[in-house]
């Protein structure tokens, strides 16, 4: 039996006592004077991030070399396919992973090696076994190195996360400032239907849970590849 | 403090019957008890301009915690206006006098602990170090952690006394790495805490407040 | 003396002495705030975003009950099933009761400190089905059978030999003292288990109301894929993580990230809303949400500590803690550690049981300078020793502190205190640092300072005269 109303019941008293607003016992090197209303734009306070394409651009290589990910701005698709293969036959792929998108499907012809798709239901030991995913994106987040993708986006929740090497095609326009734009982008494209699950993915996946070592590839892919159009 | 302060042309005022803050009391829950203390000091320091005290730990009671041992009672006002009044030493003469050279001479190496309430309730950081800059013959060498509890908090160190031993120790350490002769501090209790545990376990440290060396002259 | 408190204090005897520990603790902290000064320097300005993050949450807390109306309203209309539970143990029943429903045999579980403190694990062991946690430390610690050492980092305690030691043991694996090594053991293990669970657990950091999604972070992936390739999702989330809108997602996530793990922003932070959409190629079938109470609302009524419901699980507070650091994430033996263990646990769990855990601290404030939303953290500590003080005061230290009043506020007696003091002291060492010295607390392993005999009192009258 849900407790939906007893629970609710028990906030609705509690809640008729008034709490004290927050940092009335602060000490002095941490005091800052209290909002009229609750903030809303904290893009003064968040790291500061240049307005030019070129700063977001620097940027993001700076976050990228620190997360190590691998990071390639190209000038056009001749590049993008050379740098592809290259990719492909330095890691040894034999099989990728990847959604239809326009990029993608000029990757997947560029590559021409066998290939699981996730735009329907799919195999997963398929998926588990392939090289790497291949998918595009809804944005890149200069302020953190930051890639952003949703199930429309990336084919699906576990493209983007089970192959051992991630890649994403990626546009120039797609390169955003900061966080805060990138959340009001994701709103105004989908924000009258949202995908069941979008993620802010920064960096290979990587733990720290050994003696605070920083190991990467811990579950999700041990390498992260953005190419940059 | 008391000579330094005169040392500076201040007249100075000590009302005899003080005894004490009432924080033991207060730290320990027993917030009813610490108030019939606290409110005796409100009251021998009615007529005082400015109060300036010599002790971190103090200094907080009296500038942050006697606000909250007084809300909702009738002495509330009173406490704040208190509060208001109350400087800890090395706070008075920099921020408040501007004054960082207090004519002291004291040739020796010397490394600060930063006492908690004096660093988070005061905002004492740059205060002690700028007098300590100007005396003479004196050398400044930063511990690391520098900010870390020394494990005294009061009640804490006999109550819990293997946690503030550990704590202290870890203290310890970090002052025999400067390779300092004396341990300053704004706060005697910490002091206390640090000497016993060094002299216990025989550790070349020696500790001074802040006020003593500023004394030398 | 509660059994409690009394194993706390021979634990953090125990503890407090072992100088390998001691140096384990300090190193693996000593990389994490220098990381950590470097992130909050990137800050514009740090102490304005903590400002902004409590005001936040202050409102989320505040107007609870409506958050939490939308947050479950946009839920629901998207197919999510949203369970209420007032306990614990509703909770548990509930999620059994949907493993058995959809015949699950294995489940994996990405972190959540919920399922630590209402034992889920247990819960569905008992029940027939196979639970792996999948976060690497919360891995090491199932292997090992002990709860985790830090909410953030349970297997903070162990070096690489211990941890090849219990993989060998274990799993069977050849011994190796390289972290990366060890990592991809666990790696290859876990990664069978998730392409053939049947259900995915996890918890939450934040429930977004105006969108009705759970934000989930993890640096592993372990959420992501815990939420991905199973037919059903579990999330077991307290009433008090909720978020008002998706945008405040880019202040707390950074700080989030910064506070608990000296990192920019964590690797991945997943927005779930709902269960596979139409037109979507794989996700769960079924996602359920736990909201859970236990002793939540209780919190709430108390307006004097409601604030501690604005935290937000970064550990940061356990990371600065001195007496944390010295008695390690064990000793408490409760599921929340460090002080914002210390001030939550007797809300959750009785103060009369757990109020050691307030008194275990030397109000050094360094909890509440490193929380990010600014909870008032060492003065709950107070406010919770005046409580259980008044609650209950051991009659003995009820005497002591009307002798201290009746001391302190008669200057002759005062005066009159110190001197017979100061001669008693002249006979101190006869019975110091033994049973019998009634200074024993102190004197066990501190000499005391020689009382003088002429104090500032005498100084002050003989300058006057």
């Amino acid at each position: 039996m849900s407790e939906r109303e007893p629970i609710l019941g028990r906030i609705r008293e509690a809640l008729r006592a008034a709490a004290p607003k927050p940092g009335l016992l602060s000490g002095p090197g941490q005091r800052v004077p209290a909002h009229e209303k609750r903030p809303t734009d904290f893009r003064p306070w968040l790291p500061a991030v240049g307005e030019s394409f070129d700063e977001r651009a620097a940027l993001f290589a700076k976050n990228s070399a620190e997360l190590k990910t691998d990071f390639q701005l190209v000038a056009d698709r001749a590049e993008l396919q050379t740098k592809l293969v290259a990719l492909a036959h330095a890691e040894g792929w034999k099989k990728i992973a990847t959604h239809a998108g326009d990029l993608t499907n000029f990757a997947f012809a560029a590559l021409g090696m066998p290939v699981v798709r996730t735009d329907s239901r799919y195999d997963v030991n398929e998926l588990e076994s392939s090289d790497a995913g291949i998918t595009e994106c809804d944005a890149l987040v200069a302020q953190t190195g930051s890639v952003v993708v949703t199930t429309r986006s990336a084919g699906g929740r576990a493209l983007s996360v089970l192959p051992p090497h991630h890649v994403v095609l990626a546009r120039r326009d797609q390169l955003l400032r900061d966080l805060p734009a990138a959340f009001a982008a994701l709103k105004r494209q989908y924000g009258s239907d949202y995908p069941s699950m979008m993620c802010l993915i920064t960096g290979p996946s990587r733990t720290g849970d050994i003696e605070r070592i920083l190991v990467l590839g811990a579950h999700g892919p041990k390498k992260l590849t953005i190419f940059c159009l | 403090m008391a000579q330094v302060l005169e040392r500076l042309g201040h007249q100075v005022e000590y009302p005899e019957d003080f005894t004490c803050c009432g924080q033991p009391a207060f730290n320990s829950g027993y917030w009813d008890e610490a108030r019939a203390v606290a409110e005796k000091v409100l009251a021998m320091y009615r007529s005082a301009e400015i109060i300036v005290g010599v002790s971190g730990s103090c200094g907080a009671m009296m500038t942050t915690f006697y606000k909250e041992l007084f809300h909702g009672t009738p002495l509330e006002a009173e406490a704040n206006a208190h509060a208001a009044k109350c400087w800890e030493f090395s706070d008075f003469l920099v921020t408040k006098l501007g004054v960082t050279d207090v004519g002291a001479k004291f040739p020796a190496k010397v490394t600060f602990h930063d006492g908690c309430h004096g660093l988070r309730e005061l905002g004492l950081k740059k205060q002690p170090r700028a007098l300590l800059a100007k005396v003479k013959g004196l050398e400044l060498i930063e511990m690391g952690a520098a900010e870390s509890c020394c494990g005294f908090g009061g009640t804490f160190a006999v109550k819990f006394p293997m946690i503030s031993t550990a704590m202290g120790e870890v203290k310890c350490d970090s002052a025999l790495k400067t390779n300092a002769d004396y341990i300053v501090s704004c706060d005697a209790s910490c002091l206390m805490h640090i000497q016993g545990l060094a002299d216990r376990q025989k550790k070349p440290l020696r500790t001074m407040h802040l006020a003593e060396v500023l004394a030398k002259q | 003396m509660s059994t409690v408190a009394q194993t706390f204090k021979e634990t953090a005897r125990r503890l407090t002495r072992d100088l390998r520990h001691r140096e384990l603790i300090q190193n693996a902290l000593g990389k994490y705030y220098v990381g950590r000064d470097e992130k909050k320097a990137r800050f514009q300005n740090w102490q304005e975003a903590r400002q902004a993050a409590a005001e936040i949450k202050w409102d989320a807390v505040n107007h609870l009950d409506k958050y939490l109306e939308e947050f479950v309203s946009k839920l629901e209309a998207r197919g999510t099933k949203v369970f209420w539970a007032s306990t614990g143990q509703q909770a548990c029943d509930y999620i059994v009761e949907v493993a058995k429903k959809r015949n699950v045999r294995s489940i994996v579980k990405s972190k959540a400190m919920t399922g630590e403190e209402i034992h889920l694990a247990q819960a569905l062991e008992k029940s027939g089905v196979e639970v792996v946690e999948t976060d690497l430390g919360e891995y090491i610690v199932q292997l090992r059978e002990e709860p985790p050492y830090h909410i953030v980092f349970p297997a903070m305690h162990l070096t690489r030999h211990e941890i090849s030691d219990l993989f060998t043991k274990k799993l069977g694996t050849a011994p190796t003292d390289n972290p990366e090594e060890l990592t991809m053991i666990a790696r290859r293990t876990l990664r069978k288990k998730y392409c053939a669970a049947d259900m995915g657990i996890s918890g939450a950091n934040f429930a977004v109301a105006e969108t009705g999604m759970i934000s989930l972070t993890t640096n592993e992936g372990n959420g992501r894929l815990s939420t991905s390739l199973p037919k059903v999702h579990v999330a077991v989330i307290g009433i008090e993580k909720v978020l008002p809108t998706l945008d405040d997602l880019a202040l707390f996530l950074p700080m989030l990230a910064t506070a608990g793990a000296a990192q920019a922003v964590s690797c991945y932070n997943t927005f779930i809303g709902g269960p596979r959409q139409d037109g979507e190629s794989d996700g769960p079938e079924e996602f359920h949400v736990v909201l859970l109470d236990n002793g939540r609302t209780r919190l709430l009524a108390d307006a004097e500590q409601r604030d501690t419901l604005h935290c937000i699980r970064c550990g940061a507070c356990l990371n600065v803690c001195p007496i944390y650091k010295n008695i390690g994430g064990h000793t408490y033996g409760t599921t929340y550690m460090g002080p914002i263990g210390s001030v939550l646990t007797p809300h959750l769990r009785g103060l009369k049981e757990w109020k050691h855990l307030s008194f275990a601290s030397s109000l050094c404030g360094a909890c509440t300078e490193a929380c990010p939303v600014k909870i008032d953290l060492h003065h709950h500590l107070l406010q919770n020793r005046r409580n259980a003080i008044r609650c209950a005061s051991p009659w003995w230290e009820k005497l002591i502190f009307k002798g201290f009043v009746t001391l302190m506020n008669h200057p002759a007696f005062y005066r009159l205190g110190v001197k017979l003091g100061w001669f008693g002291q002249k006979f101190h060492w006869l019975v110091k640092g033994t049973r019998l010295d009634p200074m024993y607390a102190w004197t066990q392993s501190r000499e005391a300072p020689p009382l003088a005999l002429h104090t500032f009192k005498d100084y002050w009258r003989r300058k006057k005269s």
